[in-house]
C-alpha cells in the first residue's frame, strides 16, 4: 500500500536553503495535512483546480528538493520513504510521470532506458534487449523506431514527452503510479493511445497501484477510477467513486467541493 | 642500465586507471637543457648534421623567447629539473612479443592488443620518449602509406622531412615550439599517397612514465592530393610526485583535395603541463577535422589550428575539456581563411568542477579578398558548482566584408530538475550527474571512434565520483 499520513508541505523560497541545515526558511507551506491510501491494484483519481497543490503533491511524493516536508509520512508497502531521495524512492517502486519532463540533450532514450532499467530493475540487462523493448512499446504508442535514439525530451512535443512518460511506466513496472496530468495536452487520438498505454501497464501488472492527477474527466473515460479525490487548497475535500467525476464536470469544482 | 626512478605513485590513480610501472630506463640526459645535452639527444639518435644544426638553433630561440604570459600560469614549470631525454630500449620492437614484459604490461592495461585484433591499420606506441613498438597492416604499405616514428622516418624518407618538417610551425612560433624543436624525440610519421583512402584509423598510444621527464614528440602527417586518412591518439599517465612537462608539436599537411582526421584524448596526471602546437595547412578542396579531448593534466594550452590556404578549403576544429580541482584547462581553436570560399568550424565544450578552471581561446582570422568565407564559433561551457570557473576568451579579425560568420557562446549549471527528473529514475545523483555531463559532450563523443568513446564516458564517470554531494 502507499499510503500518505496527514502530509505537510512547503516550497522553499531559495533552492540552496534547506530547513534541515537550520539556514533557509521554508516557503509557502502548499500541502495542508493530505492523507490517501492507495492499495495495490488501485486507481485512485485527484481531481482540483489549478493551482490545488495537485503537481506539488506529486512532486512531493517524488522527492523534488524543492518540497519540504515539513510533517506527515509517506510509507510504501510499509517502508518509510518520507525522507529518502528520489532515486531511492523509485527503488522502493514508486514511479512519477512528470507534468513537464525535461530535456536532457545528448543522452538517447536507449541509454536512459537502460540505465533506469539496470537501476530499477535488473542490473544485467543487455542493451538489445532494452533496445528491442523500447521500439515495440513506441510503436504501441505510435512513435517512431528513431526516437529511441533521440535525445529525451529534446525537442519533443507535449504529446512525445507524456507518451514518452507513458512508456517509461510501462517498462520500468513500478508498484505504484503518481500520473501527474499525463493527460493535458493530448488531442483526442494521442489521449487514447496514452490511455491504453496505461492500461497496458495495469494489464502486466495488475497490482499497480495508480494515483492518476488530473483536471479533466475525460481521460477517466478510459481508465476508470475506483477511487476519486477532490484536492481544494492543498487540502482533500471530498472523497467518492467515479460519480464524483462526473458530477464535478458538470457542476465545476466550486459547487461540488464549495 | 639506470637505477629505477624513485617515485611516489598516488594510489587513487593507480585504481582508477590502473598502472604505474617501473621505470625501465636504460639512459637518460642529465636534468636540465643546455647545448651539450641536446648534442647528446641528437647523438643518441645519429640523425643527420642539418637536424643537429636544427636542434641547436631552436635551442637558442628557446632560451631568448619568454615565458608565455597571455595564458594560462606557466611561472611554476622550472625548465632546470627536467629530464630531456629518456630512452626505455635499445631498438624498436618490431613485434608485440618482442617488448619488455613491463611494457607489454602497461600496454596490456591499455588495451593495445584489442586494438590491434579490431584490425587497426597499424599501432605506433610510444613509452617515455622513444617509439618502440610499431606495426602496419601490409595491405597499407603494398599501397605506399607510410606510418612510422618520426626518428625512423628521418632516416628513411629524409627528403619528406626536407620539404614538411617545421614548414608549418617553425621553432620561431613559440618557446614551447622552440623546445620541442631542440629535444624533440619520438612521435608518429605517416604519409598517405595521393588518392589512397585509408578507410581504418592509424591508431598510437603515448604515456609519460618516468618521474619529471619531459615527452616532447613531433608528429609530421602529410596527405597528399586526394588522400584521406585518420589519425587517432589517446594518452593516459601515471600520476607523479613531481611536474612533468609535454610539449608536443603537430604538423599536418592536407594537400588539394585530401582529407585528415586527427583524434586525441588526453588524460595526463594531474601534474603534466600539457602544452602543444597543433597546426595544419589545408589547400584547396582540403578538409582537416581536429577532435581534442583533454581531461587531466595540470594545465593544459593547446588550441588546434587550420590554415586555410586554398580555395574551398575546409577546417573543423571540436574540442572538449575537463577540469577538476587545481586544473586549468586552456583550450580552444583557430581558424586562419586565407584564400576565398573555404569554411571553418569550431565547437568547444568545458566542464568544470570542484575549483577547476577551463577557458575558451579561439581565433578566427580572414584575410581581405578571402570572400564568402563561412565560419560558425561555438563554445559551451558547464561549471558543476560554485568554486569553478569557466571564461571565453575569443579574438576575431575579419578584414573582408563578404563573410558568414557565427558565434555563439553559453554557460551553463546542472539544472536542479534535470537532476530530479533522472534520480526519480533510480540514479544516484553521482550518476545522474555524469549522465548530464555525457550528454553535454555527446556532439563531440559521437564524432570518436567506439572504443575511445566508451574510455572517454568512462573516464567522465570516474571523474565524476564524489562531484556532487
Amino acid at each position: 500500500m502507499l499510503s500518505i499520513q496527514s502530509l505537510h508541505a512547503s516550497t522553499e523560497n531559495l533552492p540552496a536553503a534547506r530547513l534541515s541545515d537550520g539556514q533557509g526558511k521554508a516557503g509557502k507551506e502548499i500541502l495542508h495535512g493530505v492523507s490517501l491510501e492507495i492499495k495495490p491494484g488501485e486507481i485512485h483519481a485527484l481531481m482540483g483546480p489549478n493551482g490545488s497543490g495537485k503537481s506539488s503533491l506529486s512532486l512531493a511524493l517524488a522527492g523534488h528538493p524543492r518540497y519540504q516536508i515539513t510533517s506527515g509520512k509517506i510509507t510504501l508497502d510499509g517502508e518509510n520513504i518520507t525522507n529518502l531521495t528520489p532515486d531511492k524512492r523509485a527503488k522502493a517502486g514508486l514511479f512519477l510521470a512528470m507534468q513537464y519532463p525535461v530535456a536532457v540533450p545528448g543522452v538517447s532514450v536507449g541509454n536512459f532506458m537502460r540505465t533506469a532499467y539496470k537501476n530499477l530493475k535488473d542490473e544485467k540487462v543487455k542493451a538489445l534487449e532494452i533496445q528491442t523493448r523500447v521500439k515495440g512499446e513506441l510503436k504501441n504508442l505510435k512513435m517512431d523506431e528513431s526516437f529511441v535514439s533521440r535525445s529525451v525530451n529534446d525537442g519533443f512535443s507535449g504529446g512525445e514527452k507524456k507518451k514518452l512518460e507513458t512508456l517509461q511506466l510501462t517498462i520500468l513496472e513500478p508498484k505504484y503510479a503518481v500520473l501527474d496530468e499525463t493527460d493535458s495536452g493530448l488531442d483526442v487520438d494521442a489521449l487514447k493511445t496514452v490511455a491504453k498505454g496505461i492500461l497496458k501497464s495495469k494489464e502486466v501488472n495488475p497490482k499497480l497501484g495508480i494515483l492518476l492527477i488530473t483536471h479533466y474527466q475525460r481521460i477517466l473515460r478510459y481508465i476508470e477510477p475506483d477511487f476519486v479525490h477532490i484536492l481544494v487548497d492543498g487540502r482533500i475535500v471530498k472523497r467518492g467513486d467515479k460519480k464524483l467525476a462526473e458530477e464535478i464536470e458538470e457542476k465545476g469544482y466550486e459547487l461540488v467541493a464549495g | 642500465m639506470l637505477k629505477a626512478a624513485q617515485v611516489e605513485v598516488n594510489t587513487g590513480y593507480r585504481e582508477k586507471y590502473g598502472f604505474a610501472k617501473k621505470d625501465v630506463s636504460f639512459f637518460r640526459s642529465k636534468k636540465g637543457l643546455d647545448e651539450s645535452v641536446v648534442r647528446e639527444i641528437s647523438s643518441h639518435k645519429n640523425e643527420p648534421e642539418w637536424m643537429r644544426q636544427f636542434r641547436l638553433k631552436s635551442l637558442k630561440i628557446f632560451e631568448s623567447k619568454k615565458q608565455p604570459m597571455w595564458g594560462a600560469d606557466l611561472s611554476t614549470i622550472n625548465y632546470d629539473d627536467i629530464y630531456y631525454y629518456i630512452k626505455p630500449t635499445e631498438k624498436q620492437s618490431k613485434t608485440w612479443e618482442d617488448l619488455p614484459i613491463e611494457i607489454r604490461d602497461t600496454y596490456d592495461k591499455i588495451g593495445i592488443p584489442e586494438a590491434e585484433k579490431k584490425l587497426l591499420a597499424g599501432v605506433g606506441a610510444q613509452y617515455d620518449s622513444e617509439v618502440i613498438y610499431h606495426s602496419i597492416k601490409k595491405e597499407w604499405e603494398k599501397k605506399g602509406v607510410i606510418f612510422l616514428d618520426t626518428d625512423t622516418a628521418l632516416k628513411k624518407y629524409p627528403e619528406f622531412f626536407a620539404e614538411y618538417f617545421a614548414k608549418a610551425i617553425p621553432p620561431a612560433d613559440n618557446k614551447l615550439a622552440a623546445l620541442n624543436s631542440a629535444v624533440w624525440s619520438g612521435g608518429s610519421f605517416i604519409y598517405v599517397p595521393p588518392g589512397v583512402k585509408v578507410d581504418i584509423p592509424l591508431q598510437a598510444y603515448f604515456r609519460i612514465n618516468a618521474a619529471n621527464m619531459g615527452q616532447f614528440e613531433r608528429t609530421l602527417i602529410i596527405v597528399d592530393e586526394g588522400a584521406e586518412v585518420h589519425y587517432v591518439e589517446g594518452c593516459t599517465a601515471p600520476v607523479y610526485t613531481t611536474d612533468s612537462l609535454h610539449a608536443a608539436v603537430v604538423e599536418i599537411f592536407v594537400r588539394k583535395g585530401a582529407r585528415c582526421r586527427y583524434t586525441t584524448i588526453q588524460n595526463w596526471s594531474n601534474n603534466v603541463y600539457n602544452l602543444v602546437t597543433k597546426r595544419a595547412f589545408v589547400e584547396e578542396d582540403g578538409f582537416m577535422e581536429w577532435i581534442d579531448g583533454n581531461l587531466g593534466s595540470k594545465i593544459t594550452m593547446k588550441y588546434p589550428s587550420v590554415y586555410l590556404k586554398g580555395r574551398g578549403a575546409r577546417g573543423e576544429i571540436l574540442s572538449v575539456a575537463f577540469a577538476g580541482a587545481g586544473q586549468h584547462q586552456d583550450a580552444g581553436g583557430k581558424a586562419y581563411h586565407l584564400a576565398p570560399d573555404t569554411s571553418s568550424q569550431i565547437i568547444s565544450k568545458s566542464i568544470s568542477k570542484e575549483g577547476g578552471r577551463t577557458s575558451y581561446r579561439g581565433m578566427l582570422k580572414v584575410i581581405k579578398g578571402a570572400e564568402r568565407v563561412k565560419s560558425n564559433v561555438r563554445c559551451d561551457a558547464l561549471i558543476l558548482d560554485e568554486k569553478s570557473r569557466s571564461d571565453t576568451y575569443p579574438t576575431m579579425q575579419i578584414d573582408e566584408e563578404n563573410v558568414n560568420i557565427g558565434h555563439e557562446a553559453s554557460v551553463s549549471k546542472i539544472g536542479e530538475d534535470q537532476l530530479f527528473y533522472l534520480m526519480s529514475r533510480g540514479l544516484s545523483e553521482n550518476d545522474a550527474t555524469s549522465m548530464i555531463v555525457n550528454g553535454f559532450i555527446e556532439p563531440i563523443v559521437k564524432e570518436l571512434p567506439l572504443e575511445y568513446a566508451l574510455e572517454l564516458n568512462r573516464l567522465i564517470q570516474l571523474e565524476m565520483i564524489g562531484a556532487v554531494g
